[in-house]
């Protein structure tokens, strides 16, 4: 089965019914079950769940000690370009958008690499908008290339890739993959995505097996939280995480759970997925996925994630920025902030949240990861 | 019955004083690490080789690893024998010495580990020189295999690594310990002293702890314990434990008399 049977599989399930039908008796008896069903997921997602968030967040804690410890891994994205040819409706670096359009240079690429490792930091995401020609995956490999030797871990978060890509790119040094589906409603998905080569649902659904079979020791997937029912996007994100570690165990499946910010301007949510809503979906898939990793953007804002901190997050990213080349241009970013992908809520350095998870009893992890390479030897 | 004058675990040619490993992971600041391993008593230590940044000597879990200790890397992150093995020659080639923890996990949902791969593995790096310690599912064949490839000791798993459930796979363990010329070490899933206590009794020649500590309120007070527990274990295993039956055994047997 693939990952579009299992989401069409559920295109004529009847959730309103389901959340009707689900009250706290079904959720605590989900919370006494040892292994987690498909719908036993949905029943932590339901209305109902919310009433047994504090039972739930200490069976998330307690699974989060047990398979991670006390440690929080902490990276930070570098965006490489924001050159884009898509029309995502909700997002800053949308081609008709106005903005000024660059990509970084080598020589940039190793400066601002420099100036995050002097924080300590050896995990790395790198971005680029949505432009096979601006941005092609040569591009993408030279720089992974001239990051290794700041990084002992890179991730990728760009547009979605071919398997030979994927495995030039595993080549070229890089280890972990990221790509959200936005939303997994096929009939949302395309009115958000007017047009552009991220208009094609299947291409970008499948870009994540694709990585698996690429060779990627990383995965990552999930949906931006508010483009249409949280609840269903949340559940076929478990379900997408769930079915990728089973068909691809070698690869550490993890999940992220950005939100559109409410009152935040530009496009407006379809639903609001408000604090309560995304503890809860955090806590149901911790409860779910026990051992899968879970990482919390900085999207939220800082007081937001000191508390999420405890309940089953296990990658934070810190020191962000999400303009292009903005650390190596402090100062002209800080005049046009909305040069930016998305407005950061947590503007803390990866000192400032480092402190703030250790006063928790966090140890912060800047490493965990070592270069195999045969040329790094 | 062994001598509990002459009990000396060796390992690789090494004398160690202390049948209590301890893993360095999950713990909210390595800063602790020091106290754990005082209050354990414990002398082999693993860390995993991902985690140590060679690039930041001052500031990187190994300096929180007591000098007197010997210390075991790990190949946490290694998916097949190639892997584990440059994992092993990068750790060898940093300073950390000959010996080596095979980790080889292919399976991110139970953790359990590729035995082939760590047989593979083990044989690499046994050849290379390496003190070879493979972690591995309990079984009979690959565990000689092991041993023949020039393991130094066996790992088998109690249960799941994390998941402090005890001695799940205690009747191969049993079989291990019975059949296996090498140091037969409890590995991954003991969860509480008493558990520990029973892999010794058991006659494992020592056990690994990393979770079950880390994870605990107090870690040194259960380090505390864990080094008990593992003392504890040792001495009921030296002085014979009675035999387990599955009726009562009178002390004053009903024909006795025919004996007179």
């Amino acid at each position: 089965m693939s990952i579009y049977e299992k989401v069409t599989h559920y295109r004529d399930f009847d959730f309103p019914a389901f959340f009707s039908a689900t009250g706290v008796g079904e959720v605590q008896s989900v919370l006494n079950k040892p292994r987690l069903t498909e719908l036993d997921y949905l029943t932590l997602l339901s209305p109902a769940a919310a009433e047994c968030l504090e039972a739930m967040a200490q069976q998330a804690h307690r699974l989060t000690i047990q398979h991670f410890g006390n440690t929080m891994l902490l990276f930070t994205p570098m965006y490489l370009a924001n050159y884009c040819t898509n029309q995502c409706v909700y997002c800053g670096f949308n081609m008709k958008n106005e903005l000024v359009r660059k990509k970084l240079s080598a020589a940039e690429i190793a400066a601002e690499g420099a100036a995050i490792a002097r924080s300590g930091l050896r995990h790395l995401l790198i971005l680029t908008g949505d432009s096979r020609h601006e941005t092609p995956v040569s591009y993408i490999a030279a720089a992974a290339g001239i990051l290794r030797k700041d990084f002992t871990c890179i991730g990728l978060e760009v547009y979605a890739l071919t398997t030979a890509e994927y495995v030039e790119l595993v080549a070229a040094g890089i280890d972990e993959m990221t790509m959200f589906q936005e939303t997994y409603n096929e009939v949302a998905y395309a009115e958000l995505h007017p047009a552009g080569p991220k208009r094609d649902y299947h291409f970008r659904l499948n870009a994540p097996e694709r990585a698996c079979q690429g060779g990627m020791r990383g995965v990552n997937v999930g949906a931006l939280l508010g483009l249409d029912d949280w609840r269903r996007d949340a559940f076929f994100s478990g379900l997408h995480a769930d079915y990728l570690q089973k068909k691809y165990p070698d690869v550490e499946i993890s999940v992220s759970t950005p939100r559109m910010q409410p009152h935040a301007g530009g496009f407006p949510p379809k639903t609001i997925v408000g604090d309560k809503e995304l503890v809860q979906y955090l806590l149901a898939l911790r409860i779910y996925l026990p051992r899968s990793g879970i990482t919390l953007s900085t999207r939220e804002p800082a007081l937001l994630r000191d508390a999420l901190a405890k309940l089953g997050v296990t990658k934070m990213s810190a020191g962000v920025c999400t303009a292009v080349g903005g650390r190596l241009h402090a100062e002209e970013t800080i005049e046009t902030k909305d040069v930016g992908q998305f407005e950061i809520s947590d503007e803390r350095s990866v000192a400032e949240v480092a402190d703030m998870l250790r006063r928790q009893g966090i140890q912060p992890v800047y490493k965990n990861w070592q270069v195999l390479a045969k040329k790094a030897q | 019955m062994q001598n509990p004058d002459c009990d000396q675990l060796t390992i690789g040619g090494c004398e160690v004083n202390s049948r209590l490993f301890l893993g360095t992971g999950k713990y909210s600041a390595d800063r602790i690490i020091p106290s754990v391993v005082a209050a354990a008593g414990a002398q082999v230590v693993t860390v995993a080789l991902r985690r140590v940044d060679f690039d930041s000597p001052q500031d990187n879990i190994l300096t929180s690893i007591p000098k007197d200790c010997i210390l075991m890397p790990n190949t946490s992150g290694a998916r097949n024998a190639a892997e584990a093995a440059r994992i092993a020659r990068l750790a060898r080639a940093a300073g950390c010495g000959d010996w080596i923890k095979i980790e080889v996990i292919a399976d991110n949902r139970y953790l359990l580990p590729d035995n082939l791969e760590t047989l593979k593995a083990t044989e690499i790096l046994a050849a290379e020189g390496f003190i070879v310690l493979p972690y591995m599912s309990p079984d009979l064949s690959i565990a000689r295999r092991l041993a023949a490839a020039g393991a130094a000791a066996v790992m088998p798993l109690g249960a799941p690594i994390g998941s402090n459930r005890g001695l799940k796979t205690k009747e191969l363990i049993k079989i291990l310990i019975e059949e296996i010329d090498r140091p037969i070490i409890v590995d991954a899933g003991i969860g509480r002293p008493s558990e520990a206590a029973e892999a010794m009794e058991l006659g494992a020649a020592a056990v690994l702890v990393n979770t079950a500590v880390a994870s605990a309120t107090d870690p040194v007070g259960m380090a505390e314990a864990f080094g008990l527990a593992v003392k504890a274990g040792r001495k009921a295993f030296l002085a014979g434990a009675g035999a387990v039956r599955n009726q009562a055994c009178a002390s004053s047997p009903l024909t006795g008399f025919l004996q007179e």
